[in-house]
């Protein structure tokens, strides 16, 4: 099964893990999958209708998956997928 | 959970939102866990990335995040949160904030004008995302 790095802001939705082994043959799946074994974290993930939130960037390897071919992108047995924050914000006008 | 952060800190943090008025600053607060205590031992400034309107947001890449907590773990340090500025805006959360937060991590915000920082407060994303709580600030 791939792998998930999961950032220090979300361990606390995985039990404390920072890894943890999830199935799924894409990006998609397997961070959907992670999804449902830890409810709690679905919402940080994913917006209401479902899609991964802009500041949540997924990597295979060293590659930002937008870059390979986004959630379809294939994982197997051994491959590791990081999910990394970028910080953004300011004030409104 | 307080913060702690010194006035070395702190000086720090208010001459970045001075240095980058009128636009935003931001980086990061790195330090660690202690008796219930988020003690910040260091600040690390970070490139405001956002291609524009960098008056009223600001964006750290994710490669600079993993080299934070790469560089923040290697001295058995955590990074804690994340600072940035409200030029001519009070140190309160925007929507846009709260829309881009990650949990657990502390935001301070420094309200800056032309005469510098006016206000700083620390805030951390609810739970459930619908808001924040304050979070105290120790000297």
């Amino acid at each position: 099964m791939p792998k998930i790095k999961i950032p220090t802001p979300l361990r606390q939705y995985t039990a404390g893990n920072s890894e943890v082994e999830v199935g799924g043959a894409t990006a998609g799946e397997t961070l959907g999958n992670l999804a449902s074994e830890y409810p709690d974290l679905r919402q940080h993930l994913y917006t209401g209708d479902g899609k991964l939130r802009s500041f949540v960037n997924v990597y295979k390897g060293d590659e930002d998956i937008r870059y390979l071919d986004g959630a379809d992108t294939e994982v197997s047995e051994g491959d590791e997928l990081s999910i990394i924050p970028s910080i953004a914000g300011g004030r409104c006008k | 959970m307080p913060l702690k952060i010194g006035r070395g800190d702190v000086g720090h943090i208010h001459e970045h939102a001075r240095e980058a008025y009128p636009e935003e600053c931001a980086g990061a607060m790195v330090g660690m866990n202690l008796d219930g205590m988020k003690i910040v031992v260091d600040v690390w400034r970070a490139d405001n990335t956002h291609e524009e309107e960098r008056g009223r947001r600001f964006l750290i890449e994710p490669l600079k995040i993993k080299e934070f907590e790469e560089k923040a773990a290697e001295r058995d340090m955590e990074v804690l949160g994340f600072y940035h500025s409200h030029p001519d805006h009070p140190a309160e959360p925007s929507e846009y904030d709260r829309e881009h937060a990650w949990p657990v991590y502390s935001y301070v915000i420094a309200s800056v004008g032309e005469d510098g920082v006016t206000e700083m407060r620390s805030w951390v994303l609810k739970d459930d995302r619908s808001g924040y709580e304050e979070e105290q600030l120790v000297s």
